[in-house]
This record gives structure tokens, C-alpha cells and sequence, in this order.
């Protein structure tokens, strides 16, 4: 019996040994950003210092943010993503609602062609619909992103489909039917019992449809042009930009941008999506549990 | 009979909107795409104008354009090697979770919060302070010495090496998904082996893993998707810019996402037919 224990805890001290490990690996590049953005220029040559800077140098976050125009673009950023984000939310709820719960014609093929256009790559559907936004002149406001939200088809809209699909099917119908014999409309039924009941499943779709409209690139940059500029299309020409606040300075003994001015760019750029998260880690690392979604 | 109308009646309802958005926002610009790769396609004062010239778009991809090609073979040889690390970490990362351990939360916390950050001017600021390499793996090796000792091969090995870390952060979804199956999985099954005498090891290869198999299924394909469409892509950013390219313009980029798309549905495909092969194996 002794030896069971021995052994059960050498087995537990192996899987935390692991965990830590793989914990540091995955947090690394995160404490590299956060001990470089702290060092001056003297730091970053000084190969004594590695992970602690001498002091607490924070000039690189001043200049980050006057090169993201931070809190002006924070603010344009969350209201770019917001949007997208609930109505994407909203309208997926729909049509996930109705799969879920009505039966009629060409149900089938419409789940294929949910799950096909999770396939598709944005490239092959991005052109045609750039130009068709440049024919409503719709290139350059957040139209571009909306108009897609509205009608399911928004970014990744395939998995917010599947989520609602998934947890509206496990919802029981009873209550649904009582009130349907009790007369209620359909709309009603809707709004009264299921959403309510559902709320788990809109929390986690709209936490993941915010984050992922928020991290996206290559559509934002094809679609607002030079019209909307958020923080993440702002670390992306972070170097350009720096260039452009600074050329004066430089050639008057300024500073060249380095890597400890970018990394509290890149920093300040995703704070906000940090402190998102330990809000809502709860959600998000229990939304595969929460929505019971497993992929069949 | 009239129920049964009503039902269907109020499904179309609340599908409509998908129905209109997939016509307009996903089946109409995939037929104007495919159209488009036949033409060239010049922006004039009113409007754009096409001019067909068949198959010379997709000729030009693949015997004049070495960047695309160089792209396209490099790409299918990181999925290649990317796809199985993801998920076998992401395996190893849900069974290590499922243990009757304290702290899981925490440790979950961590492996996910890469999920939420991950863009790709975050992706390359860190891959330029060369932070998403293994702490002091550069000391040992050179990307470019194994390029040319192992040609592809050491290339792609270097790669895995040198950005390990950024392969790691795309597994915060995958491990989710692998959890909530574990948990799910049967346990008088695992009772009923180790009675007969099976081994942890031996319950894993016979037991886990076969009763996995739809879910990898599931991971693989979540996994593709996301890499395939991660701005960092050498082919993404290559069909975004040559859009605007004078001598190439939207009927090449076109082309070449017709090209990627197709090549895309090919390693699916691949991944699919070995996980059913292992599933059908495990099954006998």
C-alpha cells in the first residue's frame, strides 16, 4: 500500500513538473515583452542584463503611445469590434435557433454548406466582396463589416452557428411547447423563453466573435484602408509610423526605434485584450464545456 | 400536414437570413473569384473591366511565379509538420489537465491565453525579437546551416525549432476540445482494462486514442483552417498584395486563391483519409 502512495505522488510531482514547464514555454514570449519594454538603450546592450532592466524605464511606453495615438484608437477599436461582435452574435442565434428546433426542406444541405464555408478560406471570398463594397462605397466604413454580421456570414460565423445549433438541441422543448399551446407567437417563444435560456452560449459566442474580430488582419487592412485604424492594424505599421512621429528627432540626436519601444507597443496594444480575458477567463476556458459543443 | 407547414414555415424564418447572407457575402464572390482567374481584370473609370484569357493566370502561378510556388510547397510542408505537433501536444497538454490535480484552472488559464492574443502583427513583432523560439535554442543551431545541410527537411525542422513557441500558441482551442472529450470518455472501460491487467500506456494506445479519433478529426481541421488563414501566411499576404500589383492585378490574386483553396482541400482530405485508416485499424 506504502508503495502505491510513493508511487502516486512521484506520478503527481512528474505531471506538475510538466505543467509548470509547458506553463513557462507558453509565457515566455510574454515575460520577454514585458522585461523589455522596461529597458533603455543602455540595458539593451548591457549583456548583464537580461531579464531584470536596471530600472524602471517607462520613456519606450510614452512613445508607443503617441505612435498608436493610444487611447483615441483604443476607444475606436472596441467600438470597431463591438459592433461586428454582438450583431454576429445576434443573428447567428437565429439561424442556429432554427435548425435546431424547425424541420423543413434542405435542412441537411444548408448544415453542409455551414460547415463548407468554415473551409473556405477568407481569400477566395475577399475580392468579390471588396469590390462590391467599393460599388456601394461602402470601403472605409465599418459597413464592410457589419453588412457580413447581419447575415451570418461574418468572421468564423460557421462556429458561432454550430455553438447556438448545439445548445439550443440540448435545451428541452417542453417549456417552449407550453407555451406554444398557451398561445404565444413564435418571435415570443423566441425572445421570452429560449434566448433567456441560452445565455451561457451568447456569453461565450460573443467573448470569442470580439476577440477574433479584434486579432483580424487581413480583411480590416483590405476593407477600411487607411479610413478606420484600430490598434492592431496600428502595431502592424508600428515601425512606419514610429519613422514618421520621430524622423525629426532622430536626425537631432533622437532615437532610433528599438525593440524595447515595439515590445511596449505590442504590449499596450493587447493590455486590453489581457484585462478582457481575466474577466471572462471563466467563459472562455470553460466555453467548450458550457455550450457542450464537441465537434460532431 | 398543417403543423408540419407551419414548422418549415417558421424555420425558413430564421434561417432566411443565413440563406440571403450565403448568396451574397460567400456563393456569389466564389463564382465572380472563379470567374475572375479566367480574366484579366483592370479597374477603368466606370468600374472594373475583364477580359478573358483563360487558363494564362494559373499558368503564369505555376511556371513563371517561383515565390507562390516556393510559398505553396513550403506551406503544405508546415502543415505537414505543424498540424501533428499541434496536435499531439495538444493531447499530451488535455491528458496532463485531466488529472486529479489541484490547480487545473490555473494551469488552463495559462495554455488558453494565447488564443486570446494572437494576431499576426503580435505574431511577428515577437518572431522579430526572435522571442518565439525556445529560450536559448538559437545558441545551438542556425535555421540557416540546416537549411542547407537538410535542404526542405532541416528547413522545416528549423522552423519548428525557431518559432516552437508560436506553434504552441495556436493549441488553446484544440486543448479545450480534447478535455471536454476525455471527460466524456467511459471509465468502467478503464477499470474493466486495468482488471485485465492493462498498463496506463497500454489503455492509452487501446482505449484513448481510438475512442479520440472524431475528435482529432474535429482538431485537425480547426487546426488547418486557422493556420491557413493566419495573416503571416506567405500565400495570404502574397494574394493581398498582388491584388494591387500593376503587372498582375485581381484576376491573378484570384487565381492564386483558387489555387490555395484547392490545395488546402488536398491536405484536408489527406489528414482525413489517415485518421479513418487509424480508426478503422484501431476498430479491427
Amino acid at each position: 500500500m506504502k508503495k502505491k502512495n510513493i508511487k502516486t505522488a512521484f506520478s503527481k510531482a512528474v505531471i506538475y513538473f510538466l505543467l509548470v514547464l509547458i506553463g513557462f514555454v507558453f509565457l515566455y514570449p510574454i515575460l520577454y515583452m514585458v522585461s523589455y519594454s522596461f529597458m533603455d538603450t543602455q540595458d539593451l546592450v548591457n549583456p548583464f542584463v537580461k531579464w531584470i532592466p536596471t530600472k524602471l524605464y517607462t520613456d519606450n511606453y510614452v512613445r508607443a503611445c503617441q505612435v498608436l495615438d493610444y487611447f483615441p484608437t483604443l476607444i475606436k477599436t472596441i467600438y470597431v469590434n463591438l459592433i461586428p461582435a454582438v450583431l454576429q452574435t445576434i443573428f447567428t442565434s437565429f439561424t442556429g435557433y432554427g435548425l435546431a428546433r424547425f424541420e423543413f426542406r434542405g435542412k441537411k444541405l444548408v448544415m453542409l454548406l455551414i460547415l463548407v464555408t468554415f473551409i473556405i478560406p477568407a481569400q477566395v471570398t475577399m475580392i468579390p466582396q471588396f469590390l462590391m463594397y467599393k460599388d456601394l462605397n461602402l470601403i472605409g466604413s465599418l459597413y464592410s463589416y457589419i453588412l457580413p454580421a447581419i447575415f451570418s456570414q461574418g468572421l468564423k460565423s460557421s462556429i458561432f452557428i454550430l455553438i447556438f445549433y448545439q445548445f439550443f438541441k440540448m435545451l428541452p422543448k417542453s417549456l417552449e411547447e407550453a407555451a406554444q399551446l398557451d398561445g404565444a407567437s413564435f418571435m415570443v417563444i423566441f425572445t421570452k423563453i429560449a434566448v433567456p435560456s441560452a445565455l451561457p452560449a451568447y456569453i461565450v459566442s460573443f467573448i470569442f466573435s470580439f476577440v477574433w474580430y479584434w486579432n483580424e488582419t487581413t480583411l480590416s487592412a483590405l476593407y477600411f484602408g487607411n479610413k478606420i485604424k484600430t490598434l492592431t492594424l496600428g502595431l502592424q505599421n508600428f515601425a512606419a509610423t514610429y519613422q514618421n512621429v520621430y524622423s525629426m528627432s532622430v536626425t537631432q540626436g533622437g532615437k532610433n526605434l528599438n525593440e524595447a519601444i515595439s515590445m511596449a507597443g505590442t504590449l499596450i496594444s493587447i493590455l486590453p485584450l489581457l484585462i478582457f480575458y481575466f474577466i471572462f477567463q471563466r467563459w472562455f476556458v470553460q466555453s467548450v464545456d458550457k455550450t457542450g459543443i464537441t465537434g460532431e | 400536414m398543417k403543423l408540419t407547414a407551419r414548422n418549415s414555415a417558421k424555420g425558413y424564418f430564421f434561417i432566411s437570413g443565413w440563406i440571403i447572407g450565403f448568396l451574397i457575402f460567400t456563393l456569389i464572390p466564389i463564382i465572380r473569384t472563379f470567374w475572375f482567374s479566367f480574366n484579366r481584370v483592370r479597374f477603368t473609370a466606370d468600374g472594373i473591366k475583364e477580359s478573358f484569357i483563360g487558363l494564362l493566370n494559373y499558368k503564369n502561378a505555376f511556371l513563371m511565379d517561383v515565390a507562390f510556388t516556393d510559398g505553396l510547397i513550403n506551406y503544405a510542408g508546415q502543415m505537414a509538420v505543424f498540424i501533428p505537433v499541434i496536435i499531439t501536444f495538444s493531447l499530451i497538454a488535455a491528458i496532463l489537465l485531466t488529472k486529479d490535480i489541484k490547480g487545473k484552472g490555473f494551469f488552463r488559464t495559462i495554455f488558453f491565453l494565447p488564443v486570446i492574443i494572437t494576431s499576426g502583427p503580435v505574431m511577428k513583432q515577437l518572431i522579430e525579437q526572435n522571442a518565439t523560439s525556445l529560450p536559448g535554442i538559437s545558441e545551438y543551431f542556425s535555421v540557416q546551416e540546416l537549411a542547407n545541410e537538410f535542404g526542405l527537411l532541416g528547413n522545416l525542422l528549423g522552423t519548428v525549432l525557431s518559432s516552437f513557441i508560436m506553434i504552441l500558441w495556436f493549441c488553446g482551442v484544440q486543448i479545450l476540445i480534447f478535455i471536454a472529450a476525455i471527460q466524456k470518455l467511459d471509465q468502467s472501460m478503464y477499470e474493466a482494462a486495468s482488471i485485465d491487467g492493462a498498463s496506463g500506456w497500454q489503455s492509452f494506445w487501446k482505449l484513448t486514442l481510438p475512442a479520440l479519433m472524431p475528435v482529432v478529426g474535429v482538431n485537425v481541421l480547426y487546426t488547418l483552417v486557422t493556420l491557413s488563414g493566419f495573416s503571416l501566411n506567405t500565400i495570404v499576404q502574397k494574394i493581398s498584395t498582388d491584388m494591387y500589383d500593376i503587372n498582375r492585378g485581381i484576376g491573378y490574386a484570384t487565381a492564386l486563391s483558387v489555387i490555395y483553396f484547392g490545395v488546402i482541400l488536398i491536405i484536408l482530405t489527406v489528414f482525413m483519409v489517415f485518421i479513418n485508416g487509424r480508426r478503422k485499424k484501431a476498430e479491427r
